[in-house]
Formats: structure tokens, C-alpha cells, sequence
């Protein structure tokens, strides 16, 4: 399903009293169900009601990007989408990034390398938009493309260039796999 | 025996960052926490002829509406930061006036700056406090709006604050020389006006605040993001009336600072007050658009400059008049405005020197020093100055820089200024001629000139621009560090300077690592928490690396020292004979017979089994508070190409290069992505950010659609070379470096768009310069 008609099948006769509806997902692999106001916004479903605070919340208008998350794996700013749009969905988040036994994966390794953040606040978005990214180019990019790619991330410590050190690095450790 | 100062070591704080488990302050959330949404004022200028909460108040959810009135007897008003206050000598030098203007928690009978608090609703759940804010009905009777602040300090003008009498909130004068009589000595001078704009820091995490009483200790705890945990613990003991040491501030992981969060602000307080008003927890987390209303700007200076030089270049005289037009209230004494006068003349030597700085009072935000604090406003100053001259005598500015800078031999140099500190301005050590070489050599200067000429004659627009600053870093007055060894033998440092960014967990722990011969794996350090020292400062002002670095020098090489002493007394051997490496001590010619670090702590307890030498206390801790002798002078050249394009007067930053002194380079890794992201802010002062009000006081850059901070597509990789001159005025030579990337870029860039424009003689006083304004310039230019 694309990102585009999510939210569509939101059944009007599925409110419940007391204006709350119930949502049914997956994040991060875990199959859940809640109820929800229908107001609610995905990046405060995310942060406050599954605790899952990775996601950070920096403009609620959909510029900065620090709010980027995976929505049936296309990069979505969560804050722009209310969270009963996201039933049926399958979300991933930067919690879903490492592996279990808490090792990084790729892209936040080359991040740790290439000193590609300072205070950390944008990150998790700029790792969410870069994984969709890469799951949907497997050739190196150029440096162009790199930065059209994280064009919608806004950071105010980095400078950017290491961010794009890291791009580059992630994509060759990749295929020397 | 630096084994890891100095080296790329990795960052500690990487981990929880990269993996959604770091912990600002919006993610803590605590039982039965309620959580605050503020109205604020629409109006720029106006009496609050009533406010009705009546509403609000029933609304569904809600728990508390405070207003102004709720707040007197509980918690009193601001004052001025006394932090800033000058200090006596400089008070005397200057004899400036500073009235005292300190901002109210909540607007009571009159709003002054759009954005400003007026009420806050307490609620179970933001979306409820965020409802009720829309109940709440405001009665305002506008006032005349003053958004100029030459309209602000005529006579006539309507005052702001009636008990200041005017708009006019400091005034200073610094005379160095005799300007006449340079002056009269001149073959030329240039008159001008140059504006630095109002612009916003931006730290991609807002302001915000959690609090929590606990009754049974009294304790208060408080999360805030801020820069200055210690400055709001005071505060806080002071307007709230408590027990200073029932306080607890953290600053958790903060995402990013740059000014803005060092200061406090009244949410600081009034939370804290509202969570023991109620007894529960109660969290605000600011929205971006408040931010971009109520979290303060900064720059917006206008110079009236002028400057005498001879037919050969040299700088004989500068005079100036600026405002700096700080919205509605300063509370930061003459912080910015001291700081430019003191940094205008830069590394050039200008012997005569005339500066009138005012601080005007206008209906917009108040401001707070940014990044740069006052510096990139006189380099703006300067640099286009230098451009100016060189134009005048048909020179390249290279050769009108080279003519007056101070030259090595000179140094240390005595400015004939005092620092903001109190101390005299001398600059310490550097070799500016030759950091200018560098960076020319890396540009390849003479190249690019080829280059220009042939490209003008296809009609293709580039320009080469310079730039350069000194930066008095790692002001005062201490900061202070406790190192320890705990039980299990692992080293902790805690220190008062809190990071937001500038990776203090790591650099700070390479310092200590090599003081005792360990990895910085063994060493963790904290910072944001008032609990870890009794007194702490902050990290702004580039200063972490010069304070909180050396304050955990020296306490790691004190505390080393009285290990070697116990670790004498366990095996008997004399301190002066023993060694240590890799968490043991062990005597120089037998290094089999060893003790380890953990044995050693062990031995430090009090008690019979203790170890320490007689006459020594016991503990394996040491605490000392650096306190800096003066500032350090950090150095830098900026180098920008950029191409214009005539037709759309968009520019491009083609190469930019950087040569920066910061003294001992800890992490050079840290060091130069501090440089790079400052680059980045400096872009985007240079090209793209701006804080317009309109003139009714409304502020038409309230979002990131309107207010643009440089993304990746606009900012180059910044090519850098460095100079290593050591600082004597602390023990590890460090100068500060945090904001020096910030500094040049508005004048490198303005410098290089009027050398690409040179053919059209297009003069830019001002910035950021966004295409439509150049492209007003590039056709005024062509109709003449």
C-alpha cells in the first residue's frame, strides 16, 4: 500500500464513545492494537502512548525531518500524519535499527566512524530517511544524490558534511559484504 | 604523555544517540506528570485590559490557569543576570549606562513583544492544556508599535518600559588613542553603514522543562534544556524562595544550545513552582513556533562606521556608532555589544579607535548572545571595511590585510582594551600573516584570479572573499571538575559545564585517560546535573575545552599524584620511583610487583586499613575549579568562492576553506566538525536567515518555511588547515573553538559576491543576501 492512500480504510464506525478509535499496527515487528483519539498525531502515538521516544519531535510542520519514520518502508514525517492513518500499517523506527544483541546496523555504525552527529537530536531521522534510501538504491550514489537525500533533514551542528562521509561509507561497507 | 589527546578517539555519547536511547527532555515522563501550554501575547505592543480564564479553567482535564496575578507573593520577579554584570575596573574604564530591565515571568498590565507569556494552563495531557489555551479570552488595547530602533531612540518615540524614561537601555564609549588627529593625518576615509540582521539560533530541540516535588526531602528536581543548569538552580532558589542545595537541575541530553539556552527563562521557574503548587510533575515542552516567538534572537546591529587610511593602506583611524536593537528587554548587561566593540578591530592593528555602542529597546523578542556573541556583527564590520579600502586604492584586499595586520614578533599584544572579563585584552601568541598564507595556499589565490579574468570574459560571475577573526574564548570565572576513583577501580569525572553537542564525555575523558595512563574506556564523565559539584558555569562562550578541560587536568593530575603516594605506602617504595600505566602502579625496575588502580582505592577509605601517607586526607577524589587568568585568543581565516548567478542573483558557495588556531587540538575529529557546523550557521546567516517583524511587531518568519536554515544541498565540505599556537593561560593550551566557524562566514561571503560583482561595483552592507536583494542590487548597479 502506498503511502498515499494510508489512512483511507479508517472505518468511520469503528469510533467508539467518548471520541476514541482503535488502531491496529505493526511497529517494529510487534503486532499491537490500541485506542486512540482520532486527533492523536503518529509521533506523539509513538512517543507517549508506546513509549517509544527515539523519534523526536522538532518542527510539527514537516520541514525538519527529525521525526522520520518508516511507514510500509517509505519515509514518512510522522508528525504530518495523525495516527489513526497508520492502521494496517506496518512502522519501523529507529528503535528497530540495531540488532538484538544491540549491535549497530550499517548506516549507525558509519555514523559513529564518521563523527556524523553532536547532539544527536536530528539523527534518528536523518537514519530513518537514509535506510529507506538505501533500500530503495542499492547503487552508490553520488554526491548529489546523497545530499537530495537527506535534503528534507534539517541539522544545526553537523554542518552535513560528515553526515555524507558516513552515506558514503555505509553504502561501500555494504557491498563489500 | 598524551596517548590519546590529540587522537581521533570515537565518541561515547554516539551510542544512545544512535539508537533512540539518548533522553532529552521531552521524553521523560514520570507517574501521574500533567503537562503546561502558555498562551502568549498576539500583540507586539499593547494593555492588557482583562484576561478571562473563566472558561479554561471548566474546561475538561484541566488543573490549573495561572496569570500574572497568581504568581505575586509566590514567586518573584526576575532580575538582571547578575552573571553578566561588568566587572568593577571595566566598570570604571567604560563608565557605561546599563538600566536595569529585567523581563516578568507572565505579562500583567502590558504585552511588549509578540510571543510573550501571559497565562499558562496546567492539564492532564497537552492536547487538553493546548485547549483550554484557546478558551482563554484576552482583552488588549494596541499601543504604538516600535519595530526601528532609530524610530525607538528618538525623543519623541513612545517608551516601551516608562520607568526606563526612554528606549535607550545601555550606552558605552571605548576611546583608544586620539581619532582627530589620526583623523586629520589621513588621505582617505570611508563613511558607511553596515547591518548584521536579527536572526535565531535554532537548535533543532526546543526549550522545555519537566518538574517534579518530592515532599518527603523537599526535594525539587528539574529537567530542563538549557545550557546552564547552575544559573537556573539559582534562580530558581532565589525567585522561588528555597533551599538552593533542595534543588536539583539536569540538563539531560540537550539538543543543541547555541546561545539561546543559556539564559533563564521564566517557564524555568514557573513550572518548577507550578509542579510544587500541585504536587505532580508537570512537563512543557515548547513548540517550534513558540520558539521561533519566545525563545530570544540575536545580532541585529546597524554600525555607522568610519575609517581613515593612508594612500598605502594602512588603517590609520576607525570610528563608530552602532545600536544593537535587543527587542524588548536585555538582561545580559552589555554581553554582544561589549564583545563587538572589543573584537571589531580584529588582527589588525589600528592604533586609534572610537566606539559608541547603544542598546535600544524595540517591540520584537529579546535577545541573547548567539553564537559568536557580538563577534560576527564586527567582522562583518571589519572585513567589509578592508574590501572597501582595497576598492577605494584599486588594490587587492589581500595586500590592504597584509599592510595592517599585527605581526607575530608583536605578540603577546596589548589591545589598549579591557576584556569583558576585567583584565587587559592582550592578545597572546599567533602568527596571522602566515595563517593567511595557508589558507591563500590551500585556495590557490593567485590561480583563482587567473581563473576569474578568464571566466568574466565568458560571462561567468565568481569571486574569491577572506575573512578573519580573534575570539577571546573560555571566559571565566571557573568551572570546576571532581575526579574520582570509585571502589571497582573506574575513573569518573564530573564536571560543571554541561554539553549540548560538543562531546564532553569523550574529549573530557581523553584528557583524564592520559593523566593516568588508561583508556578513556575507563573513564566516564559526567556533566548537566548540579548534583555532581556545588558550583558550575556552563558551557557557551567556547569555553568547555578551556575550563571544565583544564579543570579536569589538573584534579586527574592531583589525584594521580596522591595515588602514587598511597600506592608508596603499599609497597613501599618511593612515589618518585614508581610508574603508572594501564590502571597499575608498580616501582620503575619492578614492574611484576604491581598494584592496581582498584587496590589502590580501596586503600584510599577511611579506617584502619587505609594506606594514605600521614598528613594526607583520605578519599580517592580530587576537586579543583579552574579559574582562567584572562580569555584565550583564538584565530582564523575564511576563504569563500562563490559564483553569482546575474540573472537570478543566486549565489553559490563554490569552495570554502577554513585556517583556524584554537591551540592544543584535543579530538581533531570534534574540533573540525565544530568548525564545519558553525560554517554551516555562518551560511546561513550570510545567505539565507533573517527574523522579520512587520511593522505592526508581527513576526512573519514564524516557521522553517519562512525562517531557512541551510540545508545539505547549500552547505560545501569545508576544506580546513590548522595552526597549533598553545595557550600559556591554561595548563593543557587550549583555545575554545566552538563558535569561531560562525564568525566569518556573513563578511567572507559579502566579500566574495562584491568581488564576483566587481565589474558592476555592487557594494553589500547588509545580510543575508538572499537573491531577490542581490538581484535588486545587480539591476540598480546596470540602470546606472
Amino acid at each position: 500500500m502506498s503511502v498515499f492512500s494510508i489512512g483511507m480504510n479508517v472505518n468511520a464506525d469503528r469510533i467508539e464513545q467518548q471520541n476514541v478509535v482503535s488502531v491496529a499496527l505493526n511497529v517494529n515487528g510487534e503486532k499491537m492494537e490500541r485506542q486512540i483519539e482520532p486527533r492523536l498525531l503518529l509521533s506523539d502515538f509513538l512517543r507517549d502512548d508506546l513509549g517509544l521516544t527515539g523519534t523526536h519531535v522538532g518542527c510539527e510542520h514537516g520541514v525538519c525531518g527529525a521525526c522520520t519514520i518508516l511507514v510500509n518502508g517509505e519515509s514518512v514525517r510522522s508528525c504530518l500524519m495523525l495516527a489513526v492513518q497508520a492502521d494496517g500499517c506496518e512502522i519501523k523506527t529507529v528503535e528497530s535499527l540495531s540488532s538484538k544483541d544491540g549491535s549497530l546496523n550499517t548506516i549507525q555504525q558509519a555514523f559513529a566512524n564518521n563523527h556524523a552527529l553532536q547532539c544527536g537530536f536530528c539523527t534518528p531521522g536523518f537514519l530513518m530517511s537514509i535506510e529507506s534510501y538505501m533500500k530503495n538504491n542499492s547503487k552508490q550514489p553520488s554526491d548529489e544524490e546523497i545530499k537530495e537525500c537527506i535534503s528534507g533533514n534539517l541539522c544545526r551542528c553537523t554542518g552535513y558534511s560528515n553526515i555524507i562521509s558516513a552515506i558514503k561509507e555505509a553504502y561501500s561497507s555494504k557491498n563489500s559484504q | 604523555m598524551s596517548k590519546y589527546v590529540g587522537q581521533n578517539v570515537k565518541r561515547k555519547e554516539d551510542y544512545r544517540l544512535l539508537t533512540g536511547t539518548g533522553i532529552f527532555v521531552a521524553d521523560i515522563r514520570l507517574d501521574n506528570m500533567a503537562e503546561a501550554a502558555i498562551l502568549r501575547s498576539t500583540y507586539a505592543h499593547a494593555k492588557i485590559k482583562n484576561i478571562d480564564i473563566s472558561k479554561a479553567k471548566e474546561y475538561e482535564g484541566v488543573i490549573d490557569v495561572v496569570i500574572a496575578s497568581d504568581l505575586e507573593g509566590k514567586v518573584k520577579p526576575f532580575t538582571e543576570f547578575v552573571e553578566f554584570t561588568l566587572p568593577s575596573n571595566l566598570e570604571q574604564e567604560i563608565k557605561p549606562t546599563i538600566k536595569r530591565n529585567p523581563e516578568p515571568m507572565l505579562a500583567k498590565d502590558k504585552v511588549t513583544f509578540v510571543g510573550q507569556a501571559i497565562a499558562i494552563v496546567v492539564a492532564n495531557n497537552r492536547y487538553l492544556a493546548e485547549d483550554a489555551v484557546a478558551l482563554i479570552k484576552v482583552e488588549y488595547e494596541p499601543l504604538p508599535v516600535l519595530t526601528d530602533p532609530y524610530e525607538a531612540k528618538k525623543e519623541a518615540a513612545p517608551v516601551i518600559h516608562a520607568e526606563l524614561n526612554n528606549n535607550i537601555q545601555s550606552h558605552f564609549e571605548v576611546k583608544v588613542g586620539n581619532i582627530e588627529s589620526a583623523f586629520r593625518q589621513a588621505d582617505y576615509t570611508i563613511k558607511t553603514q553596515l547591518k548584521t540582521p536579527r536572526v535565531s539560533g535554532n537548535p533543532l530541540e526546543t526549550r522545555g522543562v519537566v518538574a517534579e516535588y518530592e515532599e518527603r526531602s523537599s526535594q525539587l528536581q528539574v529537567w530542563s534544556s538549557t545550557q546552564v543548569p547552575y544559573m537556573v538552580r539559582s534562580y530558581i532558589s532565589k525567585l522561588v524562595n528555597l533551599v538552593e542545595d533542595n534543588i536539583r537541575v539536569v540538563a539531560p541530553d540537550v539538543g543543541g544550545g547555541f546561545g539561546p539556552k543559556c539564559a533563564v527563562y521564566p517557564e524555568e521557574i514557573v513550572i518548577p513552582y507550578l509542579a510544587m503548587k500541585h504536587k505532580r510533575p508537570v512537563k512543557w515542552i515548547e513548540d517550534r513556533l513558540e520558539h521561533m516567538q519566545s525563545t530570544r534572537h540575536s545580532r541585529d546591529q546597524v554600525h555607522d562606521v568610519e575609517v581613515a587610511f593612508k594612500s598605502d593602506g594602512t588603517i590609520l583611524a576607525l570610528k563608530d556608532h552602532f545600536l544593537l536593537d535587543n527587542g524588548a528587554h536585555n538582561s545580559f548587561a552589555l554581553c554582544c555589544a561589549y564583545n563587538s566593540a572589543a573584537h571589531l578591530r580584529g588582527m589588525y592593528k589600528i592604533p586609534n579607535y572610537n566606539i559608541v555602542g547603544e542598546i535600544v529597546l524595540t517591540n520584537k523578542t529579546p535577545n541573547v548572545p548567539y553564537r559568536g556573541a557580538g563577534r560576527p556583527e564586527a567582522v562583518f564590520v571589519m572585513d567589509r571595511l578592508i574590501y572597501m579600502i582595497a576598492d577605494k586604492l584599486n588594490v587587492d584586499p589581500i595586500e590592504v590585510s597584509r599592510k595592517n595586520f599585527i605581526q607575530p614578533e608583536e605578540m603577546p599584544y596589548e589591545t589598549d582594551l579591557f576584556y569583558r572579563d576585567g583584565t587587559h585584552m592582550v592578545l597572546e601568541n599567533g602568527d596571522y600573516p602566515e595563517g593567511l598564507k595557508q589558507a591563500l595556499n590551500i585556495v590557490g589565490y593567485e590561480q583563482f584570479r587567473q581563473e576569474q579574468i578568464e571566466e568574466r570574459t565568458k560571462g561567468r560571475y565568481i569571486g574569491i572573499g577572506v575573512s578573519s577573526y580573534i575570539e577571546g574564548t573560555g571566559i571565566g570565572p571557573h568551572e570546576g571538575a571532581v575526579v574520582r576513583v570509585d571502589s571497582s577501580g573506574h575513573i569518573l569525572a564530573y564536571v560543571g559545564s554541561s554539553p549540548h553537542g560538543q562531546s564532553h564525555e569523550t574529549t573530557l575523558s581523553q584528557i583524564c585517560a592520559d593523566e593516568f595512563g588508561v583508556s578513556p574506556d575507563q573513564v566516564t564523565v559526567k556533566a548537566g546535573d548540579t548534583s555532581l559539584l556545588p558550583y558550575g558555569v556552563g558551557t557557551f562562550a567556547s569555553r568547555g575545552a578551556v575550563t571544565a578541560g583544564s579543570a579536569v587536568q589538573v584534579a586527574s593530575k592531583r589525584l594521580r599524584e596522591k595515588f602514587l603516594a598511597i600506592a608508596g605506602e603499599m609497597l613501599e617504595v618511593a612515589p618518585n620511583d614508581l610508574e603508572m600505566k594501564e590502571g597499575k602502579v608498580y616501582p620503575k625496575a619492578l614492574p611484576s610487583k604491581f598494584v592496581t588502580l582498584r587496590e589502590i582505592a580501596l586503600a584510599a577509605k577511611p579506617g584502619p586499613r587505609s594506606k594514605v601517607p600521614e598528613g594526607m586526607e583520605p578519599g580517592a577524589s580530587v576537586t579543583h575549579y579552574f579559574i582562567p587568568p584572562s580569555v584565550t585568543f583564538s584565530s582564523g581565516f575564511h576563504v569563500a568562492i562563490v559564483e553569482v548567478d546575474k540573472q537570478t542573483g543566486f549565489v553559490t558557495i563554490l569552495k570554502y576553506v577554513v585556517i583556524h588556531d584554537c591551540g592544543r587540538v584535543l579530538n581533531p575529529m570534534v574540533v573540525d566538525g565544530q568548525i564545519q557546523g558553525g560554517v554551516a550557521q555562518g551560511i546561513g546567516g550570510a545567505l539565507y536567515e533573517e527574523i522579520i517583524y512587520d511593522e505592526n511587531g508581527q513576526l512573519v518568519t514564524g516557521t522553517y518555511m519562512d525562517y531557512l536554515i541551510p540545508t545539505a544541498m547549500e552547505v560545501p565540505v569545508v576544506e580546513m588547515g590548522h595552526q597549533e599556537f598553545l595557550s600559556p593561560r591554561n595548563p593543557i593550551g587550549v583555545k575554545g573553538v566552538g563558535e569561531g566557524g560562525a564568525i566569518c562566514p556573513p563578511a567572507s561571503i559579502a566579500n566574495a559576491v562584491c568581488d564576483a560583482m566587481k565589474p558592476l561595483n555592487i557594494k553589500i552592507n547588509s545580510v543575508p543576501i538572499s537573491p531577490n536583494r542581490l538581484r535588486d542590487l545587480i539591476q540598480l548597479a546596470e540602470a546606472q
